[in-house]
């Protein structure tokens, strides 16, 4: 059975096509906007623009398909799954078709994230009608070449085949499709029908990652290329005042000493870029030298002074203040269902709790860098960015030149993690650049990253909830962060929607310690203080904490409120299939399970921890975990996902400590802040909930609901619930189990 | 500055560098040789392991001085064509998200099936516990390596 989509927009409008000039066939389309009334296509494959297009699909008179897009991979695995999708609907084997990354010309570049965890959701849709169409297009060709009505022939496999019984393949009529004209209407395939979507297919860049190709930033070489690094301030809040250079001037390999900063604070107090990172109003000192190496022991030769432009901060005082937000009265209330304060006053009981977590750094295994040259006809900037479109208007802006100017090209991302979203280290090598004219790669150390990041900010949550004739009747979640709070539906997820009076409230205070996006945001600890407290207040009930779950979500069923965007069917779902794989109502003796069932980043997820007791010490055993992400384009990739969100999540949570002291964070590597290991990570066993529903992004969900799992089972093994992370500092295993 | 010889993957090469300069900076920057990760420059995070004499070494914490008459393997010269049964495990269990710790992973597996090829769970554990997978693909590095040792005997 297939489906017949009328599609809202003319297909015109986001995909067109041409005949290349060597032969074979070039689809160019736009994965999120339409393309631009007027735009040319080109005939040749060496003028891709992907300032039109997103992305270009090259059918060649031999039948191969090569998709080109200038979206990069930061280990979500889209560039794997985003062509399987096309593949599917071309119907041609895997093999044939081989992905190709392009080179993004800046100007009028659609403002869009490269690479992030949503792009298989908004994706989904134009990437199947894209496939759709050109294999409509070939087999239209097919029955002109036949003189038969194309509704008798069919496709598979990159072969058409007549009602006869006569066959040509893509490769055959590929130049005359080209000439024809883009039909408005096609057949998308039934999920039934799938034969490459569902099936476990390898990483396409897998080769290279194995051999030790130049895949990433750091690896990307030019010519005459220096290298830069930036000695930044030792503490936020401090200013650079002097610095005595001539001790780094005699060093080896050392080229030049500069000091930038002056051009992107031109930038400060201008109309804030979309990701742009809160500039620095600090001046840097950069050694440009030879090579990597010698500019990292040049900038260690620096004699600097600085001065204190802004109060330093410690953790003592953000956690004073944060818990002087929860206990004050200002908030910004997200959303108000009923009457919580009269619920409170009417309760047989009341749970009030805190939970408290650290700021946390990145650490994307590959350092912030980037490649930059600066000439008079343009800029070419190399590198792991996220947001091209803005590191390029950015760029462009500092340095008075026209974005048209600007030749950004992405490469593979040693990680992301939300720190790529911000284009600071592009600014900084832009301006270098600008200053030595020449073409230079600024490098960052691991002690750069971690003590100059954009850090999750620290957050402190207080929930209350009061308990009438043994049902919940108030629930009162207050959050307190420090630059920004929680965003868009959060304050609408689970438990949102299933209590009458229910009420969210935020407030902050702005530091100077720059903040943002950590992996799935804001639920990356929201999730842990939630589903705790629900765990404890099923406890304070005495019902069982799946069961109380499962009651709660019968009443959002049918909900009118269109903020409520997670699905109770699904939640139930999942939450019955980790209950069943987990093993969770027969546990096995010595094991302690924690439940958690959480909803964000539009996927449904829940998990069980298994801990155990070694050495009277609590270890975490194994996690399951049920998922409900539609269809699933690439399982053996999805499960990749899966297991790193998990593991990383009861890794922070675990282990992640970030203190400060007078503005300077106190750990700078990996000797002093505890990443998990192997011999340290759970066992992940994951399930789908199999369904034909549109796909959803993997990259952060199964993070959120880890941490929460994980402190459940703590408390079952050692008595103690857990209030803040990390984790370790705060189990007490030993007094405990004794 | 002096220059120092380097024997990496079967062939001689000169460096001209200082003496403290670090294995990992002369692979990457002096001889193109990329492969091989720069994580943290301090010997906690193992992305840049290469085989010394076969064994597996932290080269960010070994200084071209120190390499006179040594034979270095760096992953490019693991295998001519990725065909080394580890690479070829890490391939068959689809291991890497972002893959930029993967070289060093491979490194480190590769040395230790060579010395120990009937490894238990628990050993795999122990020895790949020194490197650092910031996408937490411990699982599947974990089970490429059992797989990699199956292949190896
Ligand atoms: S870079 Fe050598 S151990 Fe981290
Ligand atoms: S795969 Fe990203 S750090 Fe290991």
């Amino acid at each position: 059975m297939s489906t017949l989509v009328s599609i809202k927009f003319s297909r015109r409008a986001f995909l067109r096509t041409s005949s290349l000039a060597g032969g074979g066939m070039l689809i160019g389309f736009n994965l999120f906007t339409a393309c631009k009334p007027k735009v040319e296509m080109p005939v040749d494959i060496s003028k891709l623009n992907f300032n039109d297009f997103n992305a270009f699909i090259k059918i060649a008179d031999n039948g191969m398909v090569t998709i080109f897009s200038p979206n990069p991979e930061i280990g979500q695995g889209v560039k794997t799954s985003m062509p399987m999708i096309i593949a599917e609907e071309l119907d041609v084997p895997w093999d044939n078709v081989y992905v190709q990354q392009g080179i993004l010309d800046t100007k009028n570049y659609t403002r869009q994230i490269a690479g992030g965890s949503q792009s298989i959701r908004f994706g989904w849709d134009p990437l199947r009608q894209t496939g759709a169409t050109a294999r409509q297009m070939l087999v239209n060709a097919a029955a002109a070449r036949w003189g038969v009505d194309p509704a008798e022939c069919e496709a598979k496999q990159g072969i058409i085949t007549n009602a006869k019984g006569e066959t040509l393949g893509y490769g055959d009529v590929v130049n005359d499709a080209a000439t024809l004209e883009v039909p408005e209407n096609v057949v998308l395939k039934d999920p039934k029908e799938y034969s490459l979507i569902g099936q476990d297919i390898t990483n396409v860049d897998i080769d290279k990652i194995i051999t030790g190709k130049p895949l990433f930033g750091l690896d990307y070489k030019e010519e005459g290329m220096v290298y830069a690094s930036v000695l930044r301030p030792p503490s936020f809040g401090k200013v650079l005042d002097t610095f005595d250079d001539s001790e780094a001037r005699a060093m080896p390999g050392v080229i030049d000493v500069i000091r930038i900063g002056q051009k992107a604070r031109e930038l400060l107090g201008k109309e804030e870029q979309n990701w742009t990172v809160k500039l620095s109003d600090s001046d840097k000192v950069v050694v440009i030298a030879k090579t990597t190496w010698e500019a990292i022991q040049g900038k260690k030769a620096i004699q600097a002074t600085w001065t204190e432009g802004t109060p330093l901060e410690s953790t003592d005082f953000q956690d004073k203040r944060l818990l002087g937000l929860l206990d004050g009265k200002v908030f910004t209330t997200l959303r108000k269902d009923g009457n919580v304060a009269k619920a409170f006053e009417q309760a047989d009981k009341v749970l009030e709790r805190t939970y408290e977590s650290p700021f946390l750094p990145h650490n994307c295994m590959e350092p912030m860098n980037f490649f930059a040259n600066v000439t008079e006809d343009r800029i070419h900037l190399v590198g792991p960015v996220q947001t091209p479109a803005d590191a390029a208007a950015t760029v462009a802006e500092m340095l008075g030149r026209d974005v048209a100017d600007v030749h950004l090209e992405m490469t593979r991302m040693g990680g992301g993690f939300g720190r790529r979203l911000y284009g600071d280290f592009v600014y900084e090598a832009a301006e270098i650049a600008n200053a030595i004219k020449k073409p230079v790669k600024m490098v960052s150390t691991r002690e750069d990253d971690m003590t100059t990041g954009v850090y999750r900010p620290a957050i402190k949550y207080r929930i209350k909830a009061s308990i009438k004739n043994g049902e919940i009747t108030g629930y009162h979640l207050k959050e307190a962060a420090i630059n920004d709070n929680m965003y868009g539906l959060i304050p609408n997820f689970f438990p949102a929607g299933t209590l009458e009076n229910y009420q969210v409230d935020v407030a902050k205070y702005d530091s100077n310690i720059t903040t943002g996006a950590w992996r799935a945001p804001y639920t990356n600890f929201l999730s842990f203080a939630e589903q705790s407290f629900l765990d404890e207040l099923a406890e304070l009930m005495d019902k069982d904490p799946v069961q109380m779950r499962l009651d709660l979500l019968q009443k959002v069923k049918g909900t009118t409120d269109e903020r409520i965007e997670y699905s109770p069917q699904r939640l139930e779902d999942v939450i019955h299939l980790v209950v069943e794989k987990s093993g969770y109502r027969n546990p096995k003796p010595g094991v302690f399970q924690g439940f958690c069932a959480y909803y964000c980043h539009n996927t449904h997820v829940a998990e069980v921890a298994d801990v155990v007791i070694e050495n009277n010490t609590p270890v975490v055993k194994k996690i399951t975990v049920a998922v409900d992400c539609g269809i699933v384009v690439n399982p053996l990739g999805a499960r990749n996902q899966i297991e790193g969100g998990i593991v990383d999540g009861v890794g922070h949570a675990m282990y992640a400590n970030f203190m400060f002291k007078d503005g300077a964070p106190e750990s700078n590597n990996y000797d002093r802040y505890r990443l998990i290991r192997m011999n340290e990570a759970p066992k992940v066993e994951t399930f789908f909930v199999e369904n034909t529903l549109s796909p959803t992004g993997l990259g952060e969900p199964a993070l959120p609901p880890a941490g929460a799992a994980v402190s459940i089972a703590l408390k079952k093994a050692t008595g103690n619930r857990i209030y803040k992370q990390p984790f370790i500092n705060n189990m007490m295993a030993k007094e405990v189990i004794g | 500055m002096p220059t120092y010889n380097l024997k990496i993957n079967g062939q001689d090469h000169a460096v001209d560098a200082t003496a403290e300069t670090p294995l990992l900076w002369a692979l990457r920057d002096h001889l193109d040789l990329v492969g091989t990760k720069y994580g943290c420059g301090i010997g906690q995070c193992g992305a840049c392991t290469v085989h010394v004499d076969g064994n597996a070494t932290r080269s960010c914490q070994l200084q071209v001085s120190q390499l006179d008459g040594k034979s270095i393997t760096t992953i490019e010269g693991l295998s001519n064509d990725g065909t080394h049964p580890v690479q070829q495990a890490w391939k068959a269990v689809d291991v890497p998200q972002c893959g930029y710790c993967q070289a060093g992973q491979i490194m480190t597996a590769s040395a230790f099936l060579a010395k120990y090829p009937n490894p238990s769970e628990e050993d795999i554990k122990n020895a790949m516990q020194g490197n650092i997978c910031r996408c937490a693909a411990y699982n599947r590095i974990q089970k490429a390596v059992a797989v990699a040792a199956e292949k190896m005997v």
